[in-house]
C-alpha cells in the first residue's frame, strides 16, 4: 500500500455528524436507564435445548410472586419463544409514549417475547430482501434483545428474568448491556450429554464474569402420579457433578409430573438464591 | 465517517438521506468550499447491516421510537401492536385531512401506528390542528424522515 496522500479520519477535525459509536452508546445507556428500577436480571441458561428451561424460567418467576415479589420475563429466545404461553401472556402489545407496556401473564407475571408478535405457527422471519441473512441475522437478533430491554416499560421489578436461548453466545451480548445486574441461573437435565452442554455455558458464564446463584437439575427422575413415589427417568447425575465442578449450589432437583398440571413451586432455597444480592454470588 | 473533498482538503458537509425503497440507501454530502456534491450508495446488504444495528447514517434526527427495530424488522402479526393514544397533557390529538389520510395508507401496515404517532407528536408539538400532506412534507423535511 502506498502512503495516503490526503488527511484521514483523525486528521479531519469536523465533527463526524453519523457519529456511529455515540449511537450504540446511547443505547447502552438507554437499557441502563429502563432498568434503573429493576433490582436484579436473572438469565436462565442451558447451553442445550430440551432441558425444561423455560418451564424453569415460569416456576421461578410464579413462585417469586408467592414472596410478593413484582417479577418479569423476557424471552430472549427469539427463534423458539414457549414462556410467554407458558405463562398464559397474551398480546397485542400496546405502545404508549415512549414504551411498550409488557403483556401480563399468570400471577401478575409481565412477559415480553416474539411469541406475541408472530402470527400463530409462524418462525421468526425478517423482512428484509437483503439475502445473505446468515451475515446480519445475529446483529438483528441482539437489536430485538436490546429493544426488549431498553423499550418496554418494565417499571419496578424485583426480578427481571430472562430466558435464553440454548446458545451461549447471547450471554455475553447480555453482559455487554447489563454490567453489574446480572446473574445466571443454570438449568440441565441428569443426562451426560446435558451435563456436556451445560458444562459449556456455565464455563462461557464465567468467561463473561456473570455469576451463576445456583443449578437447578430438571426431569430428575419421575414422579408417578398414582403410588406418589419418583422413579427413574434419566441415567446420570449431571446436576451434582456441575455443581462440584464449578462449586455453585445445586439448588433443587425436579421431578418430571405429567398430572402436576404443568406447575411446579420451587422450594425457599430456589428463592432465596434468585433474590440475594450479585455481590453475594 | 467523514466525507473529505480532497482537492479543497475540506471537510463536505451531510446534506440528505434517502431511502429510495429498493432496499438501498442514499445519503449525499456537499464541498462548502467548491460546492461539489456526492452520494454515498449503500447496497442492499450494505442498507441492512447498518440498519441491523439501531443506527444511522448522518446521525439520528428523531429520537427512538419504542421497538423501532423490532417493528420494522420482523415479519409480526398484523395486531401485534396497539398504539395507545398520547396523554391528554399533551394536548389535543390533531386531525387528519382525507389526503393525509391517503398517504399514510401508503405507509406499509407494519411501521404505519409508528410513522403515524410521529407526525402526530410533531402537529402536537407545534399545536398543528389538522394534519395535511403540506404538513407532512415539513414535518418530513425538518425531522429527516425517509421514505415515510
Amino acid at each position: 500500500m502506498g502512503p495516503v496522500t490526503h488527511r484521514t479520519y483523525f486528521e479531519v477535525e469536523g465533527e463526524d455528524r453519523s457519529a456511529l459509536g455515540e449511537q450504540v452508546g446511547r443505547q447502552r445507556a438507554r437499557v441502563l436507564d429502563r432498568l434503573r428500577e429493576v433490582k436484579r436480571v436473572v438469565a436462565v441458561i442451558s447451553g442445550k435445548g430440551g432441558v425444561g428451561k423455560s418451564f424453569v424460567t415460569a416456576a421461578l418467576a410464579r413462585s417469586l410472586t408467592r414472596r410478593e415479589a413484582r417479577v418479569a420475563v423476557l424471552d430472549a429466545d427469539l427463534q423458539s419463544p414457549t414462556v410467554a404461553r407458558l405463562l398464559g401472556a397474551a398480546g397485542p402489545l400496546h405502545v404508549t409514549d415512549d414504551a411498550v407496556a409488557p403483556a401480563l401473564g399468570i400471577d401478575g407475571v409481565k412477559v415480553v417475547s416474539t411469541d406475541l408478535l408472530l402470527d400463530d405457527g409462524r418462525p421468526l422471519t425478517w423482512r428484509s430482501g437483503a439475502g445473505e441473512s446468515h451475515v446480519w441475522r445475529g446483529a438483528a437478533e441482539s437489536s430485538v434483545l436490546r429493544e426488549f430491554l431498553a423499550d418496554v416499560a418494565w417499571g419496578p421489578l424485583d426480578v427481571l428474568f430472562i430466558d435464553m436461548p440454548p446458545d451461549a453466545g447471547r450471554l455475553t451480548d447480555l453482559a455487554t448491556l447489563l454490567p453489574s445486574k446480572l446473574v445466571a441461573v443454570a438449568v440441565t437435565i441428569p443426562s451426560e450429554e446435558s451435563a456436556r452442554s451445560v458444562h459449556r455455558a456455565l464455563a462461557a458464564a464465567r468467561d463473561t464474569g456473570v455469576p451463576v446463584v445456583g443449578i437447578i437439575e430438571n426431569m430428575s427422575g419421575y414422579a408417578c402420579g398414582t403410588c406418589d413415589t419418583i422413579g427413574p427417568l434419566f441415567t446420570g447425575d449431571a446436576g451434582s457433578r456441575l455443581s462440584a465442578a464449578f462449586d455453585i449450589p445445586l439448588l433443587a432437583r425436579i421431578p418430571f409430573a405429567p398430572r402436576g398440571g404443568g406447575m411446579t413451586w420451587l422450594p425457599g432455597a430456589v428463592i432465596d438464591a434468585v433474590l440475594r444480592d450479585r455481590s453475594d454470588a | 465517517m467523514k466525507f473529505l473533498c480532497i482537492d479543497c482538503d475540506t471537510q463536505m458537509t451531510f446534506e440528505e438521506r434517502q431511502q429510495p425503497g429498493d432496499g438501498t440507501f442514499t445519503a449525499s454530502f456537499t464541498c462548502p468550499r467548491c460546492g461539489r456534491r456526492v452520494a454515498m450508495l449503500a447496497n442492499p446488504m450494505e442498507t441492512q447491516l447498518v440498519s441491523t444495528l439501531g443506527v444511522e447514517i448522518g446521525g439520528r434526527t428523531l429520537d427512538d421510537q419504542p421497538l423501532e427495530f423490532t417493528r420494522s424488522a420482523v415479519v409480526s402479526s398484523d395486531n401485534a401492536f396497539v398504539e395507545d393514544p398520547r396523554p391528554a397533557s399533551r394536548g389535543p390529538r390533531p386531525d387528519w385531512s382525507a389526503e393525509a389520510e391517503d398517504r399514510l395508507a401508503r405507509v406499509p401496515s407494519f411501521v404505519r401506528g409508528m410513522v403515524k404517532k410521529i407526525y402526530s407528536d410533531y402537529a402536537r408539538e407545534r399545536s398543528i390542528a389538522e394534519i395535511t400532506p403540506a404538513i407532512m412534507d415539513r414535518a418530513r423535511e425538518e425531522l429527516g424522515l425517509e421514505g415515510m
